[in-house]
């Protein structure tokens, strides 16, 4: 590889912020001035390139420190880790959260998504930008669901800065937006996370028990409430054995494809190849759902102790968390928790005494969907674009890096601690035979307690609904999020498994139970999810490419038609829908069609 | 494909396409298969020397017990599989496949597309005038090689020939997200700006024409590029030892541009710049 940088030099900032995550540069090789030295020897070059997954958390050294990245930035950025630029640059226009022009320090994301639009986030930002007008120093954007929909509308603002500063409004109007804004640092905080569990501290919860009702900063009270025996006993049952109890407990990935998670385990225990990995994939970003950030923002050791099981039983010693961007909180708590694991022995060369080594290091993304896909995660973290590889090969064979690789969501691994700790036979029984154990739901929209719900698979939608507090006049209900599908207000007896939504035609996805009522224009919201996918489409193949954009422009056409002024366009729409569904590589591009096509189906949506 | 065989012999996979037994050596591409049993799948991010990408879904087939179709070009074959390469479902995703791109990009110059849109009853124009174009500018900032990516289909050959598959220059990647992907140069500046060598292997691995050398998109321009007119004459560069093929098209007793033959084991259809762009002084008679 021959690499070429043009002659555009960073910023001294900007050289700072990136020698302050890499270390100063050894070699006129990887960046530093030319010294005698380095006219006898080239340095650099594989090494350096062997470090190219650090180029996702260089572009964010780069955004946090300057707000946007520049030519000399990315370059110094490139020459630093032997990246080619044409590749980094392809990375860095990837990203939402990233910008290759320039713009004020500080961006002001506001939420426009379903959950927000139906509590006013047109008129909101509208009002924001009026006030925020140009030359306020401040880049207002529309933002994609912000993962915070129990108290929507949502606003996230960010200021670039040596720290950068973030501050959460939600909910926000426009002055506390605006405030948030213009000064991060006193804006007022964020209430506890048990606010978004309306059943926080009642007995009998399992995955909520702890949210509430531990500090979240302190492993001693974690310990207290029960943290660290589900590892304790995993060590005592020896990775096989931890794998036999994960099988019999009969858990699913809660992530939405709900596979067999023992069976996951087992096949990458199994691989000869080694290293093996663990992700975790925390990069909860479908629209209406907020219930891994609740998790972790609430009981973050509870994570950092599954995540040590998940590894220990598949035989990795390595942990990826990949976490949304947009989760400054979650980000903070976590950091904290793994120092403090690894302060203590729980964490590191010898956890728990046990002669076992895992470490776990927190990877942010940056504003991207489809990174939540599991192969688009991995080629995230390993610098490249977040674009979704075909399968096979599966990631238990070759995921992060090339090597075995199991991958697990947030609340699937915390599951594993109660059946750890109970004993897969007690977790079996509770739910349905084929559902087992207790699901999260993340219930929004129209609701009197909207909030993260627990409750044992088999409960009914109605069940659900009437823990949140259904207001009069129910049309509709989003279930399993943008790639799920609507039911009507009738449909409440549906029972929440995954074999019970599938019977019924639609699915549980991650557990999105969104509530509308008729005073929302539902051609408005399908808009709104076409809107989204066609934003999110990775762009790589072209059923979702172009299928995305063309189901948005016929939706447009039809927002305020019905009946036969509009069947020529949803005759289209079927016809793209059915191939972005059989013909897309990915998830994003197969399920993008599913929502609306629900609405117009079940809901009768353009009759 | 272009692989020189070793002599290892490689087992003989036996699965059916359309009903029919195929068998194939293990490692076949379930598109190998059918080209060898004489079907004519549509292909245009498939590349005979790079790596598949499929991306551009046009090959899809249905496969037994698959839950969607699958891309023939990429997929390996596997003993007992059940092809089916004609059926309703498969048809209807290639059809809207040559719908979504001839609606968004220009494809006069991608070969057999105008015979497939017609083999598949392909209406482009149904999105409505209003459908989203690319709507590029072709971008003429050298004098060897023109970017029109008006007529782009993302394909990922052009990276894939420029990065590590065969230049290993990584002068072109794919740059931003969605419907506003584009091939770009870093910081999407003039390819003169670039790490860009100019050997002109993405232009050989283009399917649309996006990519052309700027005597061919001249003369396209003047109206008097006419390949009915042209002849190929395969000969060897004569400028350094390597001994690379290259073909020239000559039209009109000049030559017009130069590609290079892809089943050379040795090239494999790569060529530097002066096999590819280094013939003006063939023609400076004066
Ligand atoms: S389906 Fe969409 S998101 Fe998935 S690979 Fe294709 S373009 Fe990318
Ligand atoms: S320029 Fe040509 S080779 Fe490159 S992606 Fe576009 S169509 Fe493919
Ligand atoms: S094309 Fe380039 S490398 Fe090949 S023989 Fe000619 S001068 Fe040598
Ligand atoms: S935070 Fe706005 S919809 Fe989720
Ligand atoms: S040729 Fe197979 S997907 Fe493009």
């Amino acid at each position: 590889m021959d690499l070429h940088f043009g002659d555009s030099k960073p910023t001294d900032d900007e050289r700072a912020a990136v020698d302050a995550l890499l270390g100063p540069p050894e070699s006129s090789w990887e960046g530093a001035d030319r010294s005698d030295a380095d006219l006898r020897w080239a340095r650099g070059g594989r090494e350096a390139r062997d470090r190219r997954d650090l180029l996702l958390p260089g572009l964010h050294a780069i955004n946090d420190r300057i707000g946007w990245i520049s030519e000399g930035a990315l370059d110094y950025l490139c020459r630093r880790l032997t990246v080619p630029p044409a590749e980094a640059y392809g990375v860095a226009t990837f990203y939402a959260m990233f910008s290759v022009k320039p713009r004020p320090a500080t961006v002001l994301h506001v939420c426009t998504d379903l959950a927000c639009a139906a509590a006013g986030a047109p008129e909101l930002c509208a009002g924001i930008e009026a006030r925020l007008g140009l030359g306020s120093g401040v880049a207002v954007e529309r933002s994609p669901c912000l993962g915070l929909c129990e108290r929507a509308p949502a606003a996230l603002a960010i200021r670039a800065g040596d720290p950068v500063r973030t501050a959460v409004s939600a909910p926000t109007s426009v002055e506390e937006a605006v405030l948030a804004a213009s000064a991060p640092d006193s804006a007022p905080e964020e209430p506890p996370a048990a606010l978004a569990v309306p059943q926080a501290g009642q007995g009998g919860l399992m995955l909520l028990n702890r949210v509430g009702v531990v500090d979240p900063a302190s492993l001693d009270d974690y310990r207290a409430h029960g943290g660290y025996t589900a590892l304790r006993r995993a060590f005592e049952l020896g990775p096989a054995g931890v794998i036999r109890e994960v099988t019999d407990s009969g858990l699913v990935g809660r992530g939405g494809a709900a596979f067999p998670t023992g069976r996951k385990w087992q096949a990458t225990a199994s691989q000869p190849d080694h290293p093996h990995y663990l992700v975790c994939n925390a990069d909860e970003s479908e629209p209406g759902t907020f219930k891994d950030r609740v998790l972790m923002e609430g009981d973050p050791y509870a994570l950092v102790e599954a995540m040590t099981i998940a590894g220990y039983a598949t035989g990795a010693h390595k942990g990826y968390l990949y976490l949304r961007g947009e989760y400054p909180r979650a980000l903070h708590l976590l950091e904290h928790a793994i120092a403090q694991a690894r302060a203590r022995g729980l964490l590191g060369d010898d956890v728990l005494g046990q002669g076992y080594a895992f470490d776990i290091e927190i990877r942010r993304g940056a504003g991207a969907y489809i990174c939540g896909e599991e192969t688009a995660l991995f080629n995230s973290i390993e610098g490249y674009r977040g674009e979704p590889r075909s399968k096979p090969p599966f990631p238990v064979e070759k995921g992060l890096f090339g090597k075995p690789t199991v991958e697990n969501n947030v609340e699937t691994l915390v599951n594993v601690l109660p059946i750890l700790t109970m004993g897969a036979p007690a977790y079996a029984a509770i739910g349905t035979q084929r559902s087992t154990g207790p699901k999260l739901f993340c219930v929004s929209g129209t609701v009197e307690r909207p909030g993260v719900y627990e409750v044992p698979f088999g409960a009914t939608l109605g069940d659900l609904l009437a823990l949140a507090g259904v207001r009069d006049g129910l049309r509709a209900v989003l279930l399993g999020g943008a790639a799920g599908g609507f039911v009507r207000a009738d449909e409440l007896d549906i029972p929440l498994t995954f074999e019970g939504t599938r019977e019924a035609g639609t699915t549980l996805g991650s557990g999105v139970v969104m509530a509308f009522d008729d005073s929302v224009p539902l051609p408005r919201l399908l808009l709104r999810i076409a809107e989204f996918f066609r934003d999110e489409s990775c762009g790589q193949c072209v059923p979702c490419r172009v299928g995305t954009v063309r189901q948005e422009e016929a939706l447009h056409r039809i927002v305020e038609r019905t009946g036969a002024a509009a069947a020529g366009d949803i005759a289209l729409l079927r016809e793209v829908g059915r191939a972005m569904r059989d013909a897309s590589i990915c998830g994003l591009g197969q399920t993008a069609w599913n929502a609306v096509e629900s609405a117009i189906d079940r809901l009768g949506a353009y009759e | 494909m272009t692989v020189t065989p070793l002599g290892i012999p490689r087992r003989v996979l036996e699965f059916t396409i359309d009903g029919e037994e195929a068998r194939v050596p293990e490692g076949s591409t379930i598109l190998d298969a059918c080209r060898a049993a004489g079907k004519d799948i549509p292909t245009l991010c498939e590349g005979d020397t790079l790596r598949p990408k499929n991306a551009c879904r046009v090959c899809v087939v249905e496969v037994e017990g698959a839950r969607t179709l699958v891309p023939a070009c990429s997929r390996k074959a596997e003993p007992g599989m059940e092809v089916r390469t004609d059926t309703e479902r498969a048809r209807h995703s290639r059809k809207v496949v040559l719908e979504l791109l001839a609606s968004s990009v220009d494809l006069s110059t991608t070969p057999r597309v105008a015979e497939w849109l017609k083999e598949y009853e392909a209406k482009p124009d149904r999105f409505g005038p209003d459908a989203a174009r690319l709507n590029e500018e072709p971008k003429v900032d050298n004098d060897l090689y023109v970017r029109d990516y008006d007529k782009c289909i993302l394909c990922y050959k052009c990276v894939d020939a420029c990065g590590d598959q065969w230049q290993n220059t990584f002068a072109i990647s794919v740059a931003g997200r969605g419907f506003d992907a584009r091939i770009a140069v870093e910081h999407d500046a003039p390819l003169t700006d670039s790490a860009c060598v100019y050997c002109g292997n993405c232009i050989e691995v283009c399917p649309t024409g996006a990519l052309s050398f700027k005597s061919e998109f001249d003369m396209r321009a003047a109206g008097t590029w006419d390949e009915s007119r042209q002849t190929e004459t395969t000969t060897v560069c004569a400028y350094c030892g390597v001994g690379c093929n290259l073909t020239l098209h000559v039209q009109d007793n000049e030559i017009v541009k130069v590609t290079s033959p892809h089943d050379n084991p040795v090239t494999h259809g790569n060529l530097c710049i002066k096999g590819r762009f280094g013939y003006q002084h063939v023609q400076n008679r004066g």
